[in-house]
């Protein structure tokens, strides 16, 4: 049982955390700060399911975020839909797109996988370019009506924080139940070795597809809620390749295969990113610092930041999955 | 129809330069197993190093080429030992990653030193004239390079020690490293190869069309796709199915926006990855 895993109640403290922190004194500048990092918490989760416990690349992760993003600013303002059930529907229908597109490409072992997901973002970001009801390459506007059913633009933001902040700790829930579970299981032997899987009686396209279109779904309602947020949305921000790539750093940054390497990678890089960011001789090399990072990982630790407390504190995979 | 037929050719000659581009992502592939994501950003590298050489010189651009190829096959060598030779042999994850980031740390710097704006490289060679349609002197000239770099590379590759030994190496590791071969000098010098290649279509490219730091992208995929159509580890099939691809956009182009041509490619890409996994021209089991 789930519930009877020590990380899972840390998941609910954390969780927890992130709603308190703000709310104590109205601190909106921290709340700004919390969202960006919930929302790389939630793309390396995701993207964990796919790198870290099948070992697939993928390199269009962004995809998701971006076309959940498109899917629920349309139901918010052309549909006037409420905000949770946009979301929601988002969520699902990316997952249906991910699972009919990894049917078809997941028959692709391993590398070729990889170089077909570079072609779907760049794929995606054209067709959504050209799409009318989606304004094309200018995007859409929410309507203010859109946050009057929420009582407000000052109280909108909040819930729609409170619905990411639920987002992420539902992003490290699903990893962590995958992990402990026969699926989860399933995934692992792919990574290791597919073709002994599949003679073990993994369908393995199947489990692939699966995991693809999982790992779509969160990413999915956290883009429908964030760009609801933001109140815009065109496809150069909806589907920025940086931030697809800055997941994968992310991910191997922290170690990949674990659920709290994902956050804290995801944390760590956040936090790393938006002090490059500012400071005015490094803001035009982040990219080089994040490319110069990877590749020391990749290098020297692939297990990242967990693989290396694991090696000191050998216990500590009881605790912290 | 006759504005069909002009534009199939000027497909044909740019497909020429898409195909040299695919060729050293092939090379590279077919060697060491090792997908380069370092490709677009060296495209890319290639493209300003043109600009930068026809800046200074003035000379005929098609002659800047040759030390284009040098600079290529330096940048591969040094990318060659900073990410590819501790990875070769590891899992794919591991090698498309190390050249991720590579690729990652190139673009950063291009986009500090030269921004996102477009470049442009201004040397124009006299176009022919037939009927009603004009062929560019740059594209004719640039299909003619490309071709005559893939038949010194078939050259190369068939009737020099080395380029034998870069296809031992590519038939059976172990096997040519007991005829004697060092393995690890072929693999660098291949790679340095392939990367040379890619920054001469680069070069190519930039003769053509306006370019950005981030123009490599494009020429990336159009390098995958190119590259899983011919098969892998056939540089010549490269070529061919090079061409193909820029007849095939010869013929859309009329008819529909560029912009939709990303999505064709890749519809082209997934068509063929499923129905034809050993490639048009494979005839064996490769991956």
């Amino acid at each position: 049982m789930i519930l009877r895993r020590p990380f899972f109640w840390i998941i609910l403290l954390v969780a927890a955390g992130f709603v308190y922190a703000p709310l104590h004194g109205n601190n909106v500048s921290l709340r700004e700060d919390l969202i960006l990092i919930a929302i790389a918490i939630i793309l390396a989760s995701n993207l964990n399911l796919m790198i870290g416990y099948t070992g697939y690349v993928n390199f269009g992760h962004i995809v998701f975020y971006g076309l959940g993003g498109y899917v629920g600013l349309y139901l918010t303002t052309v549909r006037g839909w409420n905000l949770v059930l946009s979301a929601l529907v988002a969520g699902v229908v990316v997952s249906v797109f991910a699972l009919l597109f990894g049917l078809a490409i997941l028959r692709l072992r391993g590398a070729y996988f990889a170089l077909a997901t570079i072609g779907i973002l760049q794929a995606v970001q054209a067709f959504v370019s050209n799409f009318d009801p989606w304004g094309r390459s200018t995007g859409m506007y929410l309507s203010f009506n859109s946050y009057q059913s929420l009582g407000g633009a000052r109280h909108a933001l909040w819930i729609t924080y409170f619905l990411i902040i639920a987002v992420m700790a539902l992003s490290m829930i699903v990893s962590l139940a995958i992990k402990n579970s026969k699926f989860g299981l399933g995934l692992f032997a792919i990574r290791e070795d597919e073709d002994a899987a599949v003679v073990l009686g993994v369908n393995a396209t199947m489990y692939k597809a699966i995991i693809y279109s999982v790992s779509a779904f969160l990413p999915a309602v956290a883009g429908a809620l964030m760009f609801f947020k933001n109140g815009m949305i065109d496809p150069s921000i909806a589907f920025e390749y940086m931030l697809s790539l800055e997941g994968i750093v992310m991910l191997m940054l922290g170690g990949q295969g674990s659920v709290i390497g994902a956050a804290l990678g995801g944390s760590l890089y956040e936090k790393l990113r938006s002090y490059l960011l500012t400071s005015p001789v490094l803001s035009n090399f982040h990219l080089v610092i994040a490319g110069g990072l990877l590749l020391m990982v990749v290098l020297f630790a692939p297990g990242g930041l967990i693989g290396w407390v694991y090696r000191l504190v050998p216990r500590a995979r009881k605790v912290i999955e | 129809m006759s504005g069909v037929l002009a534009s199939m050719i000027d497909g044909v000659l740019v497909g020429a330069v898409y195909g040299l581009a695919a060729m050293g992502l092939s090379l590279i592939w077919g060697v060491m197993d090792v997908i380069n994501l370092t490709h677009g950003a060296m495209i890319a590298l290639g493209m300003f190093c043109m600009y930068l050489l026809f800046a200074a010189t003035g000379i005929n651009a098609y002659v800047l080429l040759l030390p284009t190829i040098g600079v290529g096959l330096l940048l591969g060598l040094i990318v060659y030992w900073m990410a590819v030779h501790w990875v070769v042999g590891r899992s794919m994850l591991m090698s498309l990653l190390s050249t991720f980031a590579v690729n990652m740390m190139v673009i950063g710097i291009g986009t500090a030193v030269w921004s996102t704006s477009p470049y442009n490289v201004n040397f124009v060679l006299p176009g022919i004239t037939i009927g009603a349609y004009t062929f560019t002197g740059n594209h004719i000239a640039a299909a003619i390079s490309a071709v005559v770099i893939a038949l010194a590379l078939q050259l190369f590759l068939y009737h020099t020690r080395t380029g034998k030994a870069i296809r031992a190496v590519a038939d059976n590791r172990e096997a040519a490293e007991l005829m004697g071969i060092s393995s690890t000098a072929v693999l660098s010098i291949a790679f340095a190869i392939g990367i040379a290649l890619a920054c001469t279509s680069g070069a190519l490219v930039s003769t053509l069309f306006p370019f950005t730091i981030l123009s490599g992208g494009v020429y990336q995929l159009k390098s995958f796709v190119v590259t899983i159509l011919a098969g892998l580890g056939k540089p010549f099939g490269a070529l061919v199915a090079g061409v193909l691809l820029g007849l095939l956009e010869g013929v859309v182009t009329p008819f529909i926006a560029v912009s939709w041509i990303p999505l064709i490619e890749f519809g082209l890409f997934v068509v063929v990855l499923v129905a034809f996994p050993q490639g048009i021209f494979g005839k064996r089991a490769t991956a």
